[in-house]
């Protein structure tokens, strides 16, 4: 089901946690609070130490290098890990947004199809998508402009259609969060701007979306950014947020500088390298 | 009309063998989709192969089939787990171990100087030899496993396409799996009876195979998947009455023959309409 529990370590997580939390959080219309927050598998943290507050509206970009634990924040926000430690307050439905490349092109489902299955996160296991759900689908698909393609095959899209086909999936899931995962991997600069308004007029409608990312020039345009590198480097606004010391901290040391944009225009090594998730 | 068409009937062992294929062909056609689009292809013909036993002791001490079978699915699922659980090889080789000792155990049975004649039908099957108890069994079996398909269908079709969303959409991969299997199982069950052990995985799979090379959406594929199993049926049986060919042989060289006209279908359909970039 879609998370709306705050979960906890110390105690057993329920529908009652969330009040419990409110006196150590105090802040009421955040979506999600992170303290000191740490996540991981069989045991091992792979990552902690985080601590941040998302509210609706907001566009924040998770920076930070493979392994850094991106994913695993993710999966930490739609309550599929636990928090080893710390508290993880989650009040806001959250929907991913996977790579592409991670869904099937010779599946047989239409636009519409796909959209619809967003619809399943707000129903009990009996119940099927029915006419609402579809229309509301519809209403997703219309709103990343791509309401004339719903009768396609998801397959025969490019790249970038596909992409916002898996955010109106997330739409019709009414998620107030959305959890893009390197949505601009492998898009070309037409379908990026494309992608570009959409985030910011999902904003605009009071959604918020976390965007995983490696390019840290188009994390600036955005109103916060969390690094992470196994650990939580930074959050913040992008202007106090993003310095020398902790971009070299989140990337590891060798941070190459373009020549004439002294502190802006820095690459991360591996800029290009995708794998390994 | 021609006797071509009407001889057969004026016996009612080829009356009770066409609607048996008709019944076992719309049910394997359906859950055949699941099967080819889940990749599950391997299990569903280790499942099929490792009953055999089951369905030779049965018959040698003069017990239900359908009882043999069942038990003998029951211990090969056993030998699968454990085999994959314990066995330092990877899964698929200890299933082929488990399975073909598994199969061998029961061919070295069935083939004893003391086993009864008509015993090499489970290898291959009996469609002429089934009774209306069969096809009642068939039909009952049949309709439950449609309905706990139409039951899961949507949640079916949003986790083959994107297994990552299952904790949004709320639906866990693992039980679709074990809902698949067991419906796998119990249609191996009613068909292994008509078609044998070594031909039932043909119709759970090839008229599927066949539907997806003609099809782009999951409601046709099932009914274009059932059709091809039914058709694919009725021309076998025709043929084996004619040519005095085996049944259940019959039934799958003209499915074979199915599969190749729609695969040829499918690539001309392909060349006309160009994927988008």
């Amino acid at each position: 089901m879609a998370s709306r529990a705050a979960i906890s370590a110390d105690r057993p997580h329920g529908p009652n946690s969330s009040t419990d939390n409110e006196a150590v959080t105090g802040s009421g219309d955040s979506l999600v609070v992170a303290r000191a927050l740490s996540v991981g598998y069989d045991g091992t943290p792979a990552l902690s130490g985080v601590d941040f507050e998302i509210r609706p509206g907001a566009r924040i970009g998770l920076l930070g290098p493979n392994g850094g634990g991106k994913t695993t924040l993710f999966r930490a926000l739609t309550g599929e890990l636990k928090p080893m430690s710390g508290v993880l307050e989650v009040a806001a439905s959250c929907a991913t947004v996977p790579q592409t490349d991670r869904t099937r092109l010779d599946y047989p489902v239409t636009c519409l199809d796909v959209a619809t299955m967003g619809a399943l996160a707000r129903l009990p296991w009996w119940r099927k998508p029915g006419r609402r759900d579809r229309a509301m689908a519809m209403e997703s698909l219309g709103m990343v402009g791509l309401a004339e393609l719903a009768r396609d095959s998801f397959g025969d899209l490019s790249g970038g259609q596909r992409q916002r086909i898996l955010i109106a999936r997330a739409l019709t899931a009414d998620a107030e969060l959305l959890l893009l995962d390197e949505p601009y991997t492998g898009l070309d600069s037409a379908s990026a701007d494309l992608l570009d308004g959409l985030i910011q007029n999902l904003a605009d409608r009071g959604r918020a979306v976390m965007i995983a990312t490696h390019d840290v020039d188009q994390a600036r345009a955005w109103d916060l950014v969390l690094c992470l590198n196994r650990t939580q480097i930074a959050f913040g606004p992008p202007d106090s947020a993003l310095d020398r010391r902790v971009l070299e901290a989140t990337y590891g040391g060798s941070i190459v500088e373009i020549p004439g944009q002294p502190g802006h225009g820095v690459l991360p090594p591996h800029h290009h390298d995708h794998g390994g998730h | 009309m021609p006797d071509f068409l009407f001889d057969p009937l004026a016996s009612g062992t080829t009356i009770r063998a066409l609607a048996e294929i008709t019944v076992l062909g719309i049910v394997s056609g359906a859950i055949g989709c699941w099967i080819v689009l889940y990749e599950l292809s391997y299990s569903a013909e280790s499942l099929a192969h490792g009953l055999f036993p089951g369905l030779v002791i049965a018959a040698l001490v003069g017990a239900p089939l359908l009882l043999g079978g069942a038990i003998g699915v029951l211990v090969a699922a056993t030998f699968i787990v454990i085999a994959t659980r314990f066995a330092d090889e990877s899964a698929d080789t200890a299933i082929a171990v488990v399975i073909t000792a598994l199969f061998g155990a029961g061919v070295l049975l069935a083939l004893s100087p003391s086993s009864p004649p008509g015993i090499k039908e489970l290898l291959f099957g009996d469609l002429l030899g089934v009774t209306f108890t069969d096809i009642a069994i068939a039909g009952v079996v049949g309709t439950a496993v449609l309905a706990t398909l139409w039951v899961f269908h949507d949640r079916l079709l949003a986790v083959g396409f994107d297994q990552g969303s299952q904790q949004s959409l709320g639906v866990s991969v693992t039980t679709l799996n074990l809902v698949l299997m067991v419906l796998v199982a119990a249609t191996i069950l009613v068909a292994v009876q008509g078609l044998g052990t070594l031909l039932v995985a043909a119709i759970l799979v090839g008229p599927a195979a066949a539907a997806r090379q003609v099809t782009r959406r999951i409601g046709p594929m099932m009914a274009v998947s059932a059709a091809v199993a039914v058709a694919s049926g009725v021309v076998g049986i025709y043929a084996s009455y004619h040519l005095r060919t085996a049944a259940g042989a019959s039934v799958v060289v003209a499915m074979l023959g199915l599969y190749l006209l729609a695969a040829l279908a499918g690539s001309l359909q392909h060349r006309r309409i160009p994927a988008r970039q």
